[in-house]
């Protein structure tokens, strides 16, 4: 029984110029210790997603889905009560910004025995332990006077710390990271992606990993779902997703990459994601598609089986491949 | 080799950041001896960190702040203040956010047009207009974009106005400042392709501003990493990224992460973080991080020596010479 399990979720936003559809009948399940990525450009609705599992998205938003369940628990029906019992506990995220995220008026210590306060009804002396055994386990060097230092005092490299250390402070089940390395220089990536491997092993937790880098995506990650337009175009395991991607979106973004260049120019996408003005009615990637035919222009694909990465697309790829291996 | 068409030696360029009440200002070497050439039609990347200084050359390159000490040259005259007005339509940047370095109340053809108006007075309006038009053609956009306002493009689009607009004086040397981050990838290879275009025809010379070290690898004819404000490791693309020198190029090349998975894997961790620009350490400045580091290297600073693949090293990686 899977974790987390999303069945046709839907999100809308309202906005001036009428309902614009951000995530489009996504299918999603997340396993207990098990690291899934979730790629898209920006606008593909990677993190509306995972927000509208976390119940975080504004009044505009309309969630509709046929099922969303959270460790036996409907996501869908629960009152906003029982909701904030299990987020921060036994959901958590961390968000890409460290810096905005962090609430400035406060000491990072005060913010992190919030939660052990408000979840666990920790005592102070119980609080204090728990927390500089949290700031240890993330690498913050010299816990105890750390806890008492603001955000502002702190790098961005250590503030995401703060920000994972508090999200594992009730030992979660689910962690949900959004672009949690984005705004990081490359080394102190490193460290940060290390620390979350490693606390998935420790704690068995499910990590959902939202990002655009494909590097990212390539070290770190066991499954890969790729967004696009709001839909979930493709999912497979790592290793067959790099060698034989069955949409021609995720060949496409893989061929753009520049490591993986060949010549001076790069193979290039031609056209823009979608608007709310201008989605296609077929295949949303059918404008921007080299292999699009009528059909495709016309025809929204419904998803293939698992062997074929659950893609939407009439004429999936690394097909043959496949078959002859 | 040809000419090349700027250069900077011993670049320095020092902030004074006062230290509060009853404490001594101190001083902050944003950039520190710093020596390059820009050749036409060549590609010079500087990676690092953030806080390696990398922002700062591109403000004295583009003569936005004035170096503290050391000397930069274009075409062979020595920049100054006083003969900064007559030199800086050569040196024209593109910044990192396409949303920000656009007025949003200024339509494309007054962006593309506003420089001339500035700086070529003589110019009459049909031929302003004629040559933003032509330059929306260079750059891949379409006529009828002219009378636009940017929050109608996409940010590849509007990365390529940015160009456009740098490229309206015909500079010559274009100081590119993570001119492809704020991108998706699908639109970045894009953009890419463009620059690489416009450099062959244009014959422009490229300070390519990057902490992406794969989008480095695929532009870059020479490379210069960063630490601190100081070049620790200078040399052409290929020697660099095939068999870096100094222990923190090799360090950053090794955690950038690969879109291989399955492939060999070999992350070097560096330990802790950049300490602060205010208090570089004496010796080496990598010194505190690096994981072959000896009681020489906290003493004294190496210097980067004057060969074409050189690291301001003493005990540098894959064969390098010694500092």
């Amino acid at each position: 029984m899977a974790l987390l399990r999303i069945r046709n979720l839907s999100v809308e936003f309202a906005t001036a110029t009428g309902q614009f559809r951000a995530v489009d009948g996504v299918d999603q399940d997340v396993n207990e210790s098990e690291i899934l990525a979730i790629v898209g450009e920006s606008g593909s609705g990677k993190s509306v997603s995972m927000l509208a599992v976390m119940g975080l998205l504004p009044w505009t938003a309309t969630v509709t889905a046929d099922e969303m369940t959270f460790d036996g628990q409907d996501l869908l029906k629960i009152d906003p009560a029982a909701r904030r019992k299990i987020i921060g506990k036994d959901m958590a995220m961390i968000f890409q910004e460290p810096m905005s995220s962090l609430n400035p008026c406060f000491t990072v210590g005060w913010q992190i025995r919030e939660a052990l306060r408000k979840h666990l009804k920790m005592g102070r002396q119980e609080r204090q332990t728990r927390a500089i055994e949290l700031f240890e386990q993330v690498g913050i060097p010299d816990p105890e006077k750390r806890l008492s230092a603001f955000p502002h005092q702190m790098s961005g490299g250590m503030n995401q710390r703060v920000m994972i250390a508090m999200a594992i402070a009730c030992k979660p089940k689910l962690l949900i990271a959004d672009e949690p390395t984005t705004a990081l220089d490359v080394t102190i990536q490193a460290q940060i992606l290390d620390l979350l491997a490693k606390l998935r092993d420790e704690n068995g937790m499910g990590l959902v990993l939202i990002t655009h880098d494909m590097g990212v995506v390539a070290e770190t990650a066991e499954r890969v779902s790729v967004q696009y337009a709001g839909q979930k175009i493709e999912e497979q395991p790592v290793m067959p997703l790099f060698r034989t991607p069955h949409h021609p979106y995720t060949s496409a973004l893989l061929d753009a990459l520049p490591e993986r260049a060949t010549e001076k120019r790069l193979p290039t996408i031609p056209g823009v994601v979608p608007g709310q003005f201008d989605r296609p009615a077929g295949c949303l990637f059918s404008p921007r598609c080299k292999f699009a035919t009528d059909k495709c222009r016309t025809d929204p694909p419904p998803p293939l089986g698992p062997d074929l990465g659950y893609a939407r697309c009439f004429y999936p790829l690394n097909v043959d491949e496949r078959v002859a291996s | 080799m040809t000419k090349p068409v700027m250069t900077a030696t011993a670049l320095e360029r020092h902030y004074d950041v006062s230290g509060g009440w009853l404490r001594a200002s101190r001083t902050l070497k944003a950039v520190a001896g710093l020596d390059f050439a820009l050749y036409p039609g060549k590609t010079l990347a500087v990676v690092g960190e953030s806080g390696c200084g990398k922002s700062t050359l591109a403000r004295m390159v583009t003569m936005i702040e004035e170096p503290t000490a050391g000397q930069l040259t274009l075409d062979g005259e020595e920049l100054v203040p006083d003969n900064w007005a007559s030199h800086r339509e050569a040196v024209q940047i593109v910044f990192q956010d396409p949303y920000g370095s656009l007025n949003p109340r200024q339509r494309i053809g007054a962006i593309l047009e506003e420089p001339l108006k500035i700086n070529r007075k003589s110019m009459s309006k049909e031929e302003r207009q004629k040559k933003a038009r032509d330059m929306l053609a260079l750059v891949g956009l379409r006529p009828e974009h002219y009378d636009r306002y940017p929050h109608m493009f996409s940010g590849g689009q509007r990365q390529r106005i940015a160009i456009a607009r740098a490229l309206m004086l015909d500079p010559k040397v274009l100081v590119l400042d993570e001119p492809v981050s704020a991108l998706d990838l699908s639109i970045q290879s894009s953009v890419l392709n463009l620059l690489v275009d416009l450099q062959e025809r244009l014959q422009l010379a490229y300070l390519f501003i990057s902490h992406d070290l794969s989008v480095v690898r695929h532009v870059a004819d020479e490379v210069i990493v960063m630490y601190l404000g100081r070049a620790v490791e200078k040399g052409s693309r290929d020697a660099v990224f095939s068999a870096p020198y100094h222990p923190y190029a090799k360090a950053l090349l090794s955690a950038t992460p690969k879109a291989d998975p399955g492939g060999a894997k070999e992350r070097i961790k560096l330990q802790g973080e950049l300490p602060s620009p205010l208090s570089i350490p004496d010796g080496c400045p990598f010194a505190p991080r690096c994981w072959k580091v000896q009681d020489k290297c906290r003493a004294e600073r190496p210097v980067l020596p004057d060969l074409p693949h050189a690291a301001a090293c003493f005990f540098p990686e894959n064969g390098g010479e010694p500092a």
